[in-house]
C-alpha cells in the first residue's frame, strides 16, 4: 500500500475544485438554462386540494379556450397513452402520471395544461373545473393499520401492503436470558433536504423514431429508467435520458422526477411539440417526495453489565399514497446493518409498509439510516439510564471489537474495516469530552438545563442492487436473483493528447469532476487541470447500468474505481506504445510530469501526448493487435454484493464507515430553544480522496441533520391538508442556526474497494438527529422526544402546568385547534333586533345576493340550499370560489345548522356551524360555534395566519350580522353574507 | 411612464453588467424570469419564488433585490448587476470568488451567485464584518449543500486579506 | 407559481397614485417594496387588476422630524431608516427592533409603510408603532386623514384603509427623557416571522408593553410600575386576555408562555436602560 500511496500526487490532497470557476461566475448551465427547440411549450400541473376524493368530472373547456393553450390533459388521456408505473411489490397499487379516478394526496397531479408560456399555462390551470367527491382520508400511520381505517388502495384491501418478519441468531433465547428488557417506541418525522433547484424536464417526442428525447435533472438510480420506458410503452433505447453537467442539488429527491418525465413525454407526444416543465417550490414541498416517517417499537435484551444481547424491531414505514420505485427502499437499504455499530448476534425484525393519504415517500439523503439509528441510539441511551451507567460506556461495551474485520453482522452486512474503540477514544480526546462534562456539571450547578448526547453509527455506502429482493419470499427472489452494483467510467485521449473523462455518477455538487481528475492525473502522470471531466450524461451514448446515478454515496467507492480502471487501461496501452520507442518494457515505465519514461533513466522518455497521438496519427505503427485510438471504459461491480442468502442475510452496501458524535446542548428556560453548545463528529470513512470535499460533505449532512432535529418537518392536518408549502413554514436552517461542528478523522482503508474509500456524505444525517435528541433527553431527563425539537414542544415539556388566568376568568374567545387542520371556535354576540328578524335575514336569498359585493352569481338550488360564485378575501388576499351552503336542522326562529363548502384555485374547504338565537332584552343573543377544514394552496402557504384569520372572520361575521339586522352601517366589502361564506371557507 | 397594459409585452431596457440590453415583458413577468429566459443570463437562479431562499438575488441600481419579488418592468432604465460581472474581463475570478473556491464555500453552486451579489453590496457597507454579523447577513440566503461553514470562512478570510 | 396578469403604472407622487387608485377601484394595489405583496401575487393569493408602483416616487421617500415625531414616507425603505443617523437617539425602540426585521436582503427593498399596510400581526414595525402611539397618514383622491396606530390596524392583515386610500406616511414618536425602551422576540430562525414579539417602554412611573404575534393585531397594555409577583400576575392576565392561537409552529399556550417569560425580560431591560 505504501508504494501506491506515494504514487498518489493528487488523490488524498485538498485539491481545489475544478467545478468552482464556472459556478462562481454564474455561467453554469443548469437544466432550466438548456437550449430548447423553437416552439417549445410549457406545462403547468393542476394538483389536488384534497387528500382523498373521487374525481367525478373534469371540465377543461374553459381552459382550452385561453389563447396560447395547446392542450389540456387529464388522467384519462394518460391512462390511454401509458401504463401504470411498475412497483416492487406485487400489489394492485396503480399510479399513472396523472390521477385516474381518485386522488390520494394533496398535491397529486390531476390535470396538465400545455401552453406557450408558463404564465398562460397557469392562467388556464385556474379555469379547469374539477368536481370531487371527498372521501375520509387516512393520515396517521398508526391509525392506518386499524381495521376500520379508510383504505388508500381499495384493490389491496388494507393499508398495510407488505409485512415481512426476519430472524437472525436466537432472539427469543437472548430475551429469555436477559437480565433486563428495555423497550422503546419512537417516531421519526417526514422531511426532505429540498434542493433549491426544483425538477426540470424537457421532452421532445420524435415521431419517426418513436423516441422520447428527454433532458432533465433526474439523478438516477437508473433502476427507474425501465419503469419509465415501460410506462411509455417503448423499448429502453427509445427513451433517451440526458442529464446536464450542473444540477442545483438532489439529495436523493430527484429520482422522483420520473413520473413527470413520463408526463411531459406524453405531453410532447400529444402536442407534437417539445414541452418543458419546471417544478415550483410549492409543488416541490407538497408533492415531490419526503423521507418516510417511521414508527419503531424496539426492544433490547440486556445484561446487567450493559451488554446488549439482542434487538427486536417492529418497523412501520409510511410511504404515503403510492409506492414509487425504488420504494420501500428506506426500510430495506439498511437491513444488513440493523445492529448498527454493535456486536449483537440475535435480531428479530418485522418490517411493515403502510400507505396513507400523504405525498409518496422517496429516497432522501441517509435513505432509511436516520430512522433506523434514531431508534437504535435512543434505546442505547435508555439502556444506560436503566442500568445507571454512562451512555458512552454502554456504547463501548457493545461495539464491534477491533481486529475482527471483515465482520459479518447478524443481518448480513459485511463490515469492511475499522477500529471503533480507537475512533471513539480519538474523538473523546480531540473533542475534549471531559471538559464538556465539566461544563455540563457547572451549568447544571448554576441551574441550567444542559445535556450531553452520544451516537455511534455505521454509515453504509454503495447500495447492493439486490437489497429490495429481501422483501420477496425466498422462492420468488431465487427465480430472479439480484445483487451487485455496476459503475462505469470512460477515459479518452484525443489526437493531441488531451484527456477527457466521462462517468455515470450524475453529480449534484459533490465535486465528482475534481476527484475523477485527481485519479486520472495520478494514474497518467498529468496534472488535474489537464483532465477534462464531462459528467453530463446521455443514455444513448454513455456507458451505464441500473446502478447508474448519484445516490447511496456510491461515487467514492464505485465510480472512482471504474474511472481508475479505465485510466489504468489507458496507461497500459500508452506504455506499450511508448515501450516501442523507449526500448524499456512497458511495465517498467513510469508516467510522470506529462511524460512516459524510464524511472531508472528519466532522460529516456517521450511526452504523454506523443504516445497518445501515435494511436491516432499512425495506427499502422502500433504494436501488434493493438486497436487504434485511446478510449477505455472501466466497468466495475464488487463481488461482495451478493443476492440475499437463504437465511435472509444480505450485504446491503459495499462499504461501512464509522461515525461517532457527541454534543452538548443547553435549553433556554424561557423560550424552550435548544442551543447547540458544542458538537464533535468523528468519521472513519476509509481513505479520504479529497479532504476539502470530504469535510464539505460532512458539513452539508450535518446542517440538514440539524434541520431534521430542530426545524424541519412536513406537517399535515388530519384532513390531509398540507401545511408546510413555503420556506417560511418548512424551516430550512440558515447560517445563523447551523454551528460549525468539530470534525475528527481517522482512516481505515476499505479492503473491498481498490481506492479504500467509503461514503462520507450521509453519516451525519443518521447520527446527528439522534445525538441531539439524546442530548436534549439528557438535559431534560425525559424519554419521550419528538422531532423536530421545536421550542413549542420543549416548552410543553419544561413549563409544567400553565398558570391559570386571574380570578379564573375565561380567556378571550380562542379557536382551539382541533385534530388536524380543523379550525374551531365558539362565540356569542348581541343583535339589537328580534330573533325573527335575524332569522328572516338568514333565509332571504334575494337580500343576500343584493348585499354580496363579490357575488357573481347566486342560485337557490334546493330548499335552503344555495350555490354561489364569489370572490372572497381578507386584506390583499382574494380568490374566486364556487360555494355551496345549506341550512339544516332548522327550528324557526331558534337555531339552525349551516354547512357547506368552497372550491377554487386557491383551495377547498368544508365547514359547518351552529347558530342559536335567543330573545334578550331589546334584541337577540346569538351564540355560535364552527368547525372548518381547509385544504389546498391557501392551507399550504398561509398556515401561520389561518387560525387567527378564522377567528377574526367569524367574529366579524356576527358583528356584521348585528349591524345588518340592527340597521347599523355595513361597510362596503364586508357584508355579513360575504363574511358568512368566508367563515365557511376561505379562512384567510 | 404610461400605464402598461396587462395583455401586451412591453420593451424593457436596462443596463446589465455594463451593457444595455432590451427585452420584452408583460407587466407580470418576474425579473428572474426576464433575465433568465428573455435576456439569457444563467446566474439568476429561481429557487422558491417567494422571496425566502435568495438564489435569485441581484443588484438593481446597487441595491440587493430578490429577482422573484421584482417585476421586469420595474427594472426599466435600471442598472442591474449579476454574478457574471464579478470576474475580471479576462476571466479571472475576483478575490471574493477565489476565497469561495479556496474554502470550498460552494457545492452545487445554485445559491452561490445570489450570495455573492448580497456580499458585493453588503461588504461595501460593512467591509470587515464579525462572524456574527456575517452569519446574520447570510441568514437571508438558504444553502442546502454546504452547512455554510466554507462560505463563512471564505468571506472572513477575504475581508482579512483582500487587496482589491 | 406565476402572477395573474395585471396592468402596471409607475407613479412619481402620492397624487398620481391616489388618482390611479380611484380609477382602479377595489382591485387596485399599491406596490412599494413588494416584499409582502409579491409572494402573494406569485402564489395567486392576490390578483389585483393594476399595480401602482410608488417605489420610485421620490416625494414619498423621506425621513424627517416633525413635532416630537419622525415621519417616514411611503417609499422609504427599511434599510434607509435603519441607516438613518438619528435612529439610535430618536427612535431607540426601532433601533432595538431592526435586527429582528426580516433580513438584510429584505430590508433593502421592503418599506416601513408597506409593512404597516400589510398589517401582519407578527410584524415588528406595526408593533413599534402601536406601543409608541404613532400615527399613519392616509390619502385618497378626496383628501387626507390621520389615524392613530390603534385605529389604523383593525385585525389580521386588515386596516382601516378604505378602497381608494393609501398610506402616504407614518409617524413614530421620538424618545422622551426618562424613558427606557427594549425589544425582543422569539422566532425559530433568524429573520422569521415572530412567534411572539415584545416591545416595552418604561419610565419612572409606568411600564408599557406591546405584544405582536398573539392576538390578531399588536396589543398594548400599560401599568403603573410593577415588581415581582404583581408583575407576574399582570403579565399572566395580559397573556390570557390576548388569547392566542395555534399554528404549526407554536401553540396558543406557548405564545402565552412567551408573553409571561419574555415579557418580564423585556420590561426589566426597558427599566434598566432608562435615560
Amino acid at each position: 500500500m505504501a508504494d501506491v500511496a506515494e504514487a498518489k500526487k493528487y488523490l488524498g490532497q485538498p485539491v481545489e475544485r475544478v467545478e468552482d470557476e464556472i459556478l462562481l461566475m454564474g455561467k453554469a448551465q443548469y437544466s432550466d438554462h438548456l437550449p430548447t427547440r423553437a416552439g417549445t411549450q410549457h406545462a403547468a400541473i393542476l394538483r389536488s386540494p384534497h387528500a382523498h376524493a373521487k374525481i367525478i368530472s373534469i371540465d377543461t373547456s374553459c381552459a382550452e379556450k385561453i389563447p396560447g393553450v395547446v392542450a389540456v390533459m387529464t388522467g384519462e388521456d394518460v391512462k390511454e397513452m401509458s401504463e401504470a408505473f411498475l412497483i416492487v411489490l406485487r400489489q394492485p397499487i396503480n399510479q399513472w402520471a396523472l390521477a385516474v379516478e381518485k386522488v390520494r394526496y394533496v398535491g397529486e397531479p390531476v390535470a396538465m395544461v400545455v401552453a406557450r408560456d408558463r404564465y398562460i399555462a397557469e392562467d388556464a390551470m385556474a379555469e379547469i373545473d374539477v368536481v370531487y367527491e371527498t372521501l375520509k382520508p387516512i393520515i396517521d400511520q398508526e391509525e392506518a393499520i386499524s381495521d376500520d381505517a379508510p383504505v388508500v388502495h381499495e384493490a389491496v384491501g388494507s393499508n398495510v401492503v407488505s409485512t415481512r418478519d426476519f430472524t437472525y441468531g436466537d432472539p427469543d433465547g437472548a430475551f429469555a436470558e436477559a437480565d433486563k428488557v428495555v423497550k422503546m417506541k419512537v417516531r421519526y418525522p417526514r422531511n426532505s433536504q429540498t434542493p433549491l433547484e426544483g425538477f426540470v424536464v424537457t421532452a421532445d417526442y420524435h415521431e419517426g423514431e418513436n423516441l422520447y428525447d428527454v433532458a432533465s435533472n433526474y439523478q438516477g438510480p437508473f433502476t427507474s429508467h425501465p419503469v419509465m420506458s415501460m410506462a411509455l410503452r417503448v423499448k429502453n433505447s427509445q427513451l433517451r435520458m440526458r442529464t446536464p453537467q450542473w444540477s442545483g442539488g438532489g439529495f436523493g429527491v430527484k429520482v422522483q422526477i420520473f413520473p413527470y418525465v413520463v408526463l411531459i413525454c406524453l405531453a410532447s407526444k400529444k402536442t407534437g411539440k417539445p414541452v418543458k416543465w419546471v417544478e415550483d417550490k410549492l409543488e416541490h414541498l407538497s408533492a415531490a417526495a419526503a423521507a418516510p416517517n417511521r414508527l419503531i417499537e424496539m426492544e433490547a435484551a440486556v445484561k446487567n453489565d450493559g451488554t446488549v444481547t439482542g434487538f427486536r424491531f417492529d418497523q412501520q414505514d409510511d410511504y404515503g399514497a403510492f409506492l414509487r420505485a425504488p420504494m420501500p427502499g428506506p426500510l430495506y437499504r439498511t437491513h444488513g446493518i440493523l445492529t448498527g455499530a454493535y456486536d449483537i448476534k440475535n435480531l428479530a425484525v418485522t418490517n411493515r409498509v403502510v400507505m396513507t393519504n400523504k405525498c409518496p415517500s422517496a429516497m432522501v439523503r441517509g435513505f432509511g439510516g436516520p430512522q433506523m439509528y434514531y431508534a437504535i441510539e435512543r434505546i442505547m441511551q435508555k439502556v444506560a439510564i436503566e442500568l445507571d451507567m454512562d451512555p458512552l460506556d454502554v456504547i463501548r461495551k457493545n461495539l464491534v471489537p477491533v481486529g475482527v474485520f471483515p465482520y459479518r453482522a447478524a443481518a448480513g452486512a459485511l463490515i469492511d474495516s475499522g477500529d471503533y474503540p480507537a475512533a471513539i477514544e480519538q474523538a473523546v480526546n480531540e473533542g475534549a469530552l471531559e471538559e464538556l462534562k465539566k461544563r455540563r456539571d457547572e451549568k447544571r450547578a448554576a441551574g441550567k438545563k444542559y445535556g450531553i448526547g452520544y451516537a455511534a453509527i455505521v454509515e453504509p455506502a454503495q447500495s447492493n442492487m439486490g437489497y429490495l429482493s429481501n422483501i420477496l419470499p425466498l422462492d420468488e427472489r431465487q427465480r430472479n436473483p439480484k445483487g451487485g452494483a455496476v459503475a462505469n467510467a470512460t477515459v479518452n485521449v484525443d489526437p493531441l493528447g488531451t484527456v477527457s473523462v466521462t462517468a455515470d455518477s450524475i453529480p449534484q455538487g459533490q465535486g465528482h469532476m475534481t476527484i475523477l481528475s485527481q485519479i486520472v492525473a495520478d494514474v497518467l502522470g498529468l496534472t488535474p487541470d489537464h483532465i477534462k471531466v464531462n459528467l453530463d450524461f446521455d443514455t444513448a451514448k454513455d456507458a451505464w447500468s441500473i446502478a447508474t446515478g448519484n445516490y447511496s454515496s456510491r461515487f467514492s467507492s464505485a465510480t472512482t474505481v471504474a474511472c481508475m480502471q479505465a485510466a489504468e487501461k489507458v496507461k497500459a496501452k500508452l506504455a506499450r506504445i511508448a515501450s516501442q520507442t523507449l526500448n524499456v518494457p512497458a511495465e517498467d515505465l513510469e508516467f510522470a510530469e506529462g511524460k512516459i519514461r524510464d524511472p531508472a533513466n528519466p532522460e529516456n522518455g517521450i511526452n504523454f501526448y506523443r504516445a497518445a497521438g501515435a494511436a491516432h496519427w499512425t495506427p499502422g505503427n502500433l504494436p501488434d493487435e493493438m486497436e487504434p485510438c485511446v478510449r477505455e471504459t472501466g466497468s466495475w461491480s464488487p463481488p461482495e454484493l451478493e443476492s440475499p442468502n437463504d437465511k435472509d442475510q444480505i450485504n446491503t452496501s459495499l462499504t461501512y464507515g464509522f461515525v461517532f458524535d457527541f454534543c452538548g446542548v443547553e435549553i433556554d428556560e424561557d423560550t424552550g430553544e435548544v442551543k447547540i453548545d458544542k458538537y464533535v463528529t468523528m468519521h472513519d470513512s476509509g481513505t479520504i480522496l479529497n479532504p476539502l470535499i470530504a469535510e464539505g460533505q460532512v458539513h452539508g449532512a450535518f446542517a440538514w441533520a440539524v434541520g431534521c432535529a430542530l426545524y424541519e418537518e412536513f406537517v399535515y392536518g388530519d384532513d390531509g391538508s398540507f401545511l408546510t408549502g413555503t420556506f417560511a413554514d418548512y424551516l430550512v436552517p440558515t447560517s445563523w442556526e447551523v454551528p460549525e461542528p468539530q470534525i475528527v478523522h481517522m482512516e481505515s482503508p476499505s479492503m473491498v474497494t481498490p481506492l479504500g474509500a467509503k461514503g462520507i456524505a450521509e453519516g451525519n444525517c443518521m447520527s446527528t438527529p439522534v445525538c441531539l435528541a439524546n442530548a436534549v433527553a439528557d438535559a431534560l431527563d425525559v424519554e419521550d422526544i419528538t422531532l423536530p425539537m421545536t421550542p413549542t414542544r420543549i416548552s410543553a415539556m419544561i413549563h409544567g402546568e400553565e398558570k391559570p388566568p386571574a380570578n379564573n376568568k375565561p380567556a378571550a374567545v380562542t379557536p382551539v385547534k382541533g385534530e388536524g387542520n380543523v379550525l374551531r371556535g365558539t362565540g356569542e354576540t348581541f343583535v339589537p333586533a328580534a330573533p325573527q328578524e335575524v332569522w328572516n335575514t338568514l333565509l332571504d336569498p334575494e337580500a343576500l345576493a343584493a348585499v354580496i359585493p363579490g357575488c357573481h352569481k347566486l342560485d337557490l338550488v334546493g330548499e335552503n340550499s344555495y350555490e354561489a360564485d364569489v370572490s372572497l378575501g381578507v386584506g390583499p388576499v382574494r380568490g374566486r370560489f364556487k360555494a355551496n351552503v345549506g341550512l339544516s336542522e332548522m327550528v324557526e326562529p331558534e337555531k339552525a345548522t349551516l354547512s357547506g363548502g368552497l372550491i377554487g384555485p386557491l383551495g377547498a374547504s368544508q365547514g359547518s356551524g351552529h347558530v342559536s338565537l335567543s330573545a334578550a332584552d331589546r334584541g337577540t343573543t346569538v351564540t355560535y360555534d364552527y368547525a372548518i377544514e381547509l385544504t389546498g394552496t391557501v392551507a399550504s402557504v398561509g398556515g401561520r395566519l389561518l387560525e387567527g384569520a378564522a377567528k377574526a372572520l367569524v367574529n366579524q361575521f356576527f358583528q356584521r350580522l348585528g349591524a345588518q339586522v340592527g340597521g347599523g352601517p355595513v361597510s362596503e366589502g364586508t357584508s355579513w353574507w360575504r363574511n358568512l361564506l368566508r367563515s365557511l371557507g376561505l379562512a384567510k | 411612464m404610461p400605464q402598461l397594459n396587462k395583455d401586451a409585452r412591453h420593451s424593457v431596457t436596462l443596463t446589465l453588467n455594463g451593457d444595455e440590453v432590451t427585452g420584452y415583458a408583460e407587466p407580470r413577468m418576474l425579473l428572474s424570469d426576464f433575465l433568465t429566459h428573455e435576456i439569457g443570463i444563467t446566474s439568476c437562479h429561481v429557487g422558491c419564488e417567494h422571496g425566502v431562499c435568495g438564489a435569485c438575488t441581484v443588484l438593481v441600481d446597487g441595491t440587493v433585490m430578490r429577482g422573484c419579488l421584482t417585476l421586469a418592468v420595474q427594472a426599466e432604465g435600471s442598472t442591474v448587476e449579476t454574478a457574471e460581472n464579478l470576474a475580471s474581463d479576462e476571466g479571472e475570478l475576483s478575490e471574493l470568488q477565489q476565497a469561495f473556491k479556496k474554502h470550498h464555500g460552494l457545492q452545487c453552486g445554485y445559491c452561490t451567485p445570489g450570495i455573492l451579489m448580497s456580499l458585493t453590496a453588503y461588504l461595501k457597507e460593512n467591509p470587515k464584518p464579525t462572524e456574527e454579523e456575517l452569519r446574520d447577513m447570510l441568514s437571508g440566503h438558504l444553502c442546502r449543500c454546504t452547512g455554510y461553514v466554507g462560505m463563512v470562512k471564505a468571506v472572513l478570510d477575504y475581508c482579512e486579506n483582500r487587496t482589491d | 407559481m406565476k402572477p395573474k396578469a395585471f396592468d402596471y403604472l409607475k407613479v412619481s407622487s402620492a397624487e398620481e397614485a391616489v388618482a390611479a387608485l380611484a380609477q382602479g377601484g377595489e382591485d387596485a394595489r399599491i406596490i412599494a417594496g413588494g416584499l409582502s405583496l409579491m409572494p402573494m401575487l406569485n402564489f395567486r393569493l392576490a390578483e389585483p387588476s393594476i399595480l401602482i408602483d410608488i417605489s420610485k416616487a421620490d416625494s414619498l421617500n423621506y425621513i424627517r422630524e416633525t413635532a416630537g415625531m419622525v415621519e417616514i414616507g411611503a417609499a422609504t425603505r427599511q434599510a434607509d431608516l435603519m441607516r438613518w443617523d438619528g435612529l439610535e437617539s430618536k427612535l431607540p425602540l426601532l433601533n432595538a427592533a431592526f435586527p429582528y426585521i426580516g433580513h438584510y436582503q429584505t430590508r433593502t427593498k421592503g418599506t416601513v409603510c408597506g409593512s404597516l399596510s400589510h398589517a401582519d400581526p407578527s410584524s415588528e414595525l406595526p408593533l413599534c408603532l402601536a406601543v409608541l402611539g404613532g400615527e399613519v397618514d392616509l390619502q385618497s383622491a378626496s383628501g387626507k386623514r390621520t389615524l392613530s396606530a390603534a385605529d389604523f390596524q383593525t385585525g389580521m392583515l386588515s386596516t382601516a384603509k378604505q378602497t381608494g386610500e393609501m398610506v402616504v406616511a407614518a409617524r413614530y414618536p421620538t424618545a422622551k427623557a426618562g424613558e427606557g425602551y427594549a425589544f425582543t422576540e422569539m422566532a425559530q430562525r433568524r429573520g422569521d416571522f415572530a412567534i411572539v414579539a415584545l416591545a416595552a417602554i418604561a419610565d419612572a412611573n409606568k411600564i408599557k408593553l406591546g405584544i405582536g404575534g398573539v392576538a390578531d393585531k399588536p396589543t398594548v397594555r400599560e401599568w403603573d410600575i410593577l415588581e415581582g409577583e404583581a408583575l407576574d400576575d399582570a403579565l399572566n392576565e395580559f397573556a390570557w386576555d390576548l388569547g392566542g392561537y395555534d399554528d404549526i409552529h407554536a401553540t396558543a399556550r406557548y405564545r402565552r408562555e412567551l408573553v409571561r417569560r419574555l415579557g418580564r425580560r423585556v420590561i426589566e431591560e426597558a427599566k434598566s436602560c432608562r435615560s
